[in-house]
């Protein structure tokens, strides 16, 4: 597990730029599916035959980033944000491009309360004299994506682009899983989700699957000071009843609560205030589509130290297997 | 069935947006006796279908969202308190001491409660309270409250019926159940008569948290034209008249980018000629109603919105005069009777 | 001059009819098909010269930014609301035409005679202006003006400077003009001109256009914004005037399809055309809707800089213009043999 999912969360891949996180899953999975596609907005679908019900699995490949708008004469880079990015998150940040060349997030001095604090006053610091040689590493429109290594801290991961590289594992875990599904599958890691849930709408449409479930982290209350949310790390992955996005359709939300039950997986019940994900753009598709989200606990999302708790990755892979595995009539 | 009454049991239904489902046996019954057909989609979406004898006729759906805003449990409180989230559009300064009903694993009477005036500052006391301060209180001990409520229960308003004068009707969810009423009264009207088109009467779920069900519902039907029948803002003293429409003056009928204006024009024409009276509103873009998200279904599908001005929208008190709801179903179904062979020359630009 | 003819049109968002009948006679006798669909896009075809022919859509928006009427005081003055974006400060002291007559008006203000000095410094808010017709009272303003009447700006077509001009309506009369002239040539893939209605106020006509189409790639022609002037940062600045037609990487709306933008950057270098990337990512067009049509479409943007976009005096490089056609069409001509798949199938 540790491995994989190291690899996953260190990839580079931004918001329409997820060639290399989908080369990675592509090498992952190939042997284990029996179609696999690049549609053409580029996410990459895979599928598992069975006769069942068309059932559509997604997760977003893609991470926040920053994109580069211009080039100071100093050779300090101007960005704009891919994706929802914090400026006070964002200050004193490595971001990484694809070439490799590491940059650090600084800001106009003259700013004097944070509360001003917005990216159109930060800057990138990439360790070079001038424009010229700036050019010769980076053009404006190229794209970062934040630093933030991957490691294990006692049951926990820590990393960058948890959100949503773990949704990528579970659904890469539960295809490599030898279980015998009796469903029609189709695996989805769509792109562009940061930038409004682009790949999910064209995927579905063209899937046009019987039920869908996307898999996605989601927030916390359970450090201290934080919003009242009934959401912990440890308690077990959580199943979504409604966020900006979507209200869940009951028949999905109760299939995955009694799977839990049957399984004896634990599971939380969650109620997202704010934020949506891939489920909201697929369940609206066509003539709709029944769709539930189940999401991972995780602190400090669109950070560089996103954390989440091995036990309820564990729990999310036996419970997505499960549903893949459900006998529908 | 009186008009009183038939409005009665519609707002008294819950279907707070998301969770319609519970309702979806009653709300049926209301269109059974007029439509040769009804049916509800995967989304939860009821049709009643009125058919025609043309050979492969146009089609047309009325579409008027049945669901209500309401409250979510968020999380339940070492005393057994719950913490709630809204589910569209609530005004949080109107619920202090408001009645409410959680729908956990019973219907749980509740009433929602803050710190007391006498315990605040004077600053505090001037300010609304947030409502992320709210609790509800269904006044049991937290081991019983968790046992029969989960994280998710839907909250539902408590509010009854009040007939005021001059048959100004005031509860909870007028918006839209007014819309699913003059839905009811076209097709009353249209009842035993020959009609030319295909007539889908669509009531919808989740507009209040983003169009959904009329999104899906144009896809599925792809009507040759679409009527979205909604609430706008009634006249009342605090607000200009230039925002809002005068309650018992007619339905309201929209103009604007949303609109098909040769559609427009001929209800208008309509409602002059057998005197129906009506308002003119202008909305310069986004009507906010499912007429914006059926406009741009599949290949484009020519819309009106016809509307019924309603006072306090999104309170528990929501005011409207039943004779706009009863001059729209007669308006519409005057529309629909006149909509013969070729729709042509009235759609294209 | 057809520019001129185009800009001059009124096409308020949702009132697009002056300038779709313009079109509609400017390519008759052009195209191989030609539609007007439900919500007043037009469609036109022009079949390809090759065996396997691409499907080729472009986009340009016909609707522009205006008012609308939405009351008449008893006094016969106009009461309006906004129509698409606009900065509500530039409205006054303007003149305007109203409704299918084009009835002229200016919105007018207090003196500054009358004004306390701290009015002065307020923006006015849009409910609190008006456009004066001349009329003696409401009876007298309802015999020439309508509820729901769209109103235009008044703004006439002027060149000057450095090979400019100024005239309302450049977003995306620019496209529209662009178009017209595409569809006067055939060209190895299937072309589909799409001049769309409704951009302006949330991206309306284009995705109906595209699911109708369903193309292989999509371009849609625009006219994008300019800060090149004092008092914007120069890293703020969207594209530069005269630099040649822009780019568009990213933007609010969409992330252009990759291969497609390179390959337009690439042809106007190789031909030694002028362009430029459209380096800031506010704003949006059609691409925002098209792209995530159906399946996906690989769509990309190209725009003529305007400053003062949103405004009845917007001003355009002539040259600027020029470029944009070369590379639209280069585009068309390279298209056919230019390697983009929709769908790779990799097991």
């Amino acid at each position: 597990m540790i491995e994989l999912l190291n690899k996953l969360t260190q990839c580079y891949g931004p918001s329409g730029n997820e060639e290399v996180i989908r080369e990675f899953i592509i090498k992952e999975i190939k042997e284990y599916v029996d179609e696999l596609v690049v549609d053409p907005l580029g996410n990459l679908i895979a599928r598992k035959k069975g006769n069942g019900k068309k059932i559509m699995f997604a997760a977003h490949m893609d991470e926040i980033g920053v994109i580069v708008t211009y080039i100071e004469k100093e050779g300090f880079l101007r960005f704009a944000n891919v994706g929802g990015i914090s400026p006070y998150f964002s200050l004193f940040q490595r971001v990484k491009f694809k070439n490799g060349t590491i940059g650090v997030i600084g800001y106009e001095e003259k700013i004097k309360e944070m509360k001003d604090l917005n990216i159109d006053k930060m800057y990138i610091d990439i360790g070079v004299k001038n424009r010229e040689d700036a050019e010769k590493l980076i053009n404006v429109g190229d794209v970062a994506c934040f630093v933030g290594d991957f490691y294990e801290n006692g049951n926990k991961f820590t990393s960058k682009a948890l959100d949503n590289r773990l949704g990528c594992y579970i659904l890469i875990e539960v295809i490599k899983s030898s279980a015998n599904f009796s469903n029609d599958l189709y695996f989805v890691f769509t792109v562009q989700e940061e930038l409004g849930l682009r790949g999910a709408k064209t995927s579905a449409f063209s899937i046009t699957p019987d039920y869908a479930i996307a898999v996605d982290v989601t927030d916390t209350g359970d450090t201290p000071g934080s919003k009242t949310m009934a959401l912990e790390l440890g308690k077990g992955p959580a199943i979504k009843v409604k966020d900006n996005s979507i209200i869940t359709h009951p028949f999905i939300k109760n299939l995955m609560v009694d799977t839990a039950k049957e399984k004896n997986i634990p599971y939380q019940l969650e109620v997202l205030e704010r934020g949506g994900t891939d489920a909201g753009a697929i369940h609206i598709t066509k003539g709709g589509i029944p769709s539930g989200v189940l999401s991972i606990a995780t602190r400090y999302i669109h950070s560089p130290c996103e954390t989440v708790d091995q036990d309820d990755v564990k729990n999310a892979v036996l419970l997505l297997s499960a549903i893949a595995s459900k006998k529908f009539n | 069935m009186s008009t009183n009454d038939f409005l009665l049991t519609l707002s008294s239904l819950t279907a707070v947006s998301g969770y319609e489902h519970v309702s979806l046996t009653e709300i049926k019954k209301f269109f059974q006796p007029y439509c040769d057909l009804v049916y509800d989609d995967k989304m939860g979406n009821i049709i009643g279908v009125k058919k025609t004898k043309t050979k492969t006729p146009h089609k047309v759906m009325l579409a008027a969202h049945m669901d209500e805003i309401g409250l979510m449990v968020k999380s339940i409180d070492e005393k057994g308190f719950i913490k709630f989230t809204n589910i569209g559009g609530v005004d949080q300064r109107l619920l202090l001491a408001q009645e409410v009903i959680v729908h956990g694993k019973e219907e749980l009477f509740g009433v929602i409660s803050a710190k007391p005036p006498h315990l605040q500052s004077k600053e505090e006391a001037n300010k609304a309270v947030k409502m992320e301060d709210l609790v509800i209180d269904v006044g049991m001990e937290a081991e019983k409250v968790k046992k029969l409520i989960n994280i998710g229960d839907i909250v539902s308003f408590r509010s009854s019926l009040t007939t005021l004068m001059n048959k100004y009707i005031c509860g909870k969810s007028m918006d839209n159940r007014v819309g699913v009423a003059v839905m009811i009264e076209c097709l009353k009207e249209l009842n035993r008569q020959d009609i030319d088109v295909e007539l889908y009467a669509a009531a919808t779920v989740q507009e209040e948290v983003g169009l959904r069900g009329a999104t899906v519902i144009s896809y599925d039907i792809n009507p040759d034209i679409g009527i979205a029948i909604d609430v706008c803002h009634g006249d009342t003293p605090d607000v200009s008249k230039d925002e809002t429409y005068v309650t018992s003056k007619g339905p309201v009928i929209t103009l604007g980018p949303n609109i098909h204006p040769k559609l427009a024009k001929k209800i208008m024409n309509i409602a002059k000629e057998y005197n129906i009276p009506f308002q003119t509103d202008v909305d310069p873009g986004n009507t906010g109603t499912d007429a914006w998200a059926i406009q741009v279904t599949r290949a484009g599908i020519p819309t009106l919105l016809v509307s019924i001005p309603l006072r306090y929208m999104h309170t528990t008190v929501e005011t409207v005069c039943y004779n706009d709801i009863a001059n729209a179903g007669k308006l519409l179904a005057i529309f629909i009777r006149k909509l013969e062979g070729e729709l042509g020359e009235l759609l294209c630009y | 001059m057809l520019l001129k003819m185009l800009t001059q049109a009124m096409g308020v968002s949702g009132n697009e009819q002056e300038v779709r009948d313009i079109i509609l006679k400017e390519i008759h006798g052009h195209c191989d098909g030609i539609t007007v669909d439900r919500i007043g896009n037009i469609i036109a075809y022009k079949k390809g010269t090759a065996n396997k022919n691409k499907k080729v859509m472009l986009s340009a928006h016909m609707d522009e930014i205006g008012l609308i009427v939405t009351g008449i005081t008893d006094t016969g003055f106009i009461k309006f609301k906004p129509v698409g974006g606009i900065d509500s400060r530039i409205l006054l002291s303007k003149k305007v035409l109203i409704g299918e007559n084009k009835i002229p008006g200016v919105i007018g203000i207090k003196a500054i005679h009358l004004q306390d000095p701290s009015e002065r410094e307020k923006a006015i808010k849009v409910k609190n202006m008006y456009i004066d017709i001349g009329a003696k009272n409401k009876e007298d303003a309802e015999k020439n003006v309508h509820l729901g009447d769209y109103i235009g700006f008044d703004s006439d077509y002027i060149p000057f400077g450095d090979n400019l001009i100024k005239t309302k309506a450049l977003d995306d009369r620019v496209g529209c003009a662009i178009l017209i002239d595409m569809l006067k040539e055939r060209y190895a893939c299937d072309l589909y001109a799409a001049f769309t209605v409704q951009e302006e106020v949330g991206l309306r006509g284009a995705g109906v256009a595209a699911y109708t189409v369903n193309p292989d790639v999509a371009l849609v022609v625009e006219g994008t914004t300019c800060s090149d002037v004092p008092g914007a940062e120069e890293h703020e600045s969207a594209t530069y005037l005269g630099s040649g037609p822009a780019i568009s990487i990213m933007d609010r709306t969409s992330y252009s399809n990759k291969k497609l933008s390179q390959f337009l950057y690439e042809l106007a270098k190789k031909n030694n055309i002028k362009v430029q990337y459209k380096r800031t990512t506010f704003g949006g067009n059609d691409a925002g809707k098209i792209h995530v049509t159906g399946e996906g479409i690989p769509t990309a943007a190209i725009s003529v800089p305007c400053r003062y976009i949103h405004s009845p005096t917007s001003v355009m490089s002539l040259e600027d213009y020029e470029a944009c056609k070369k590379v639209v069409q280069l585009f068309l001509y390279g298209i056919e043999n230019f390697e983009i798949k929709k769908w790779e199938v990799i097991k």
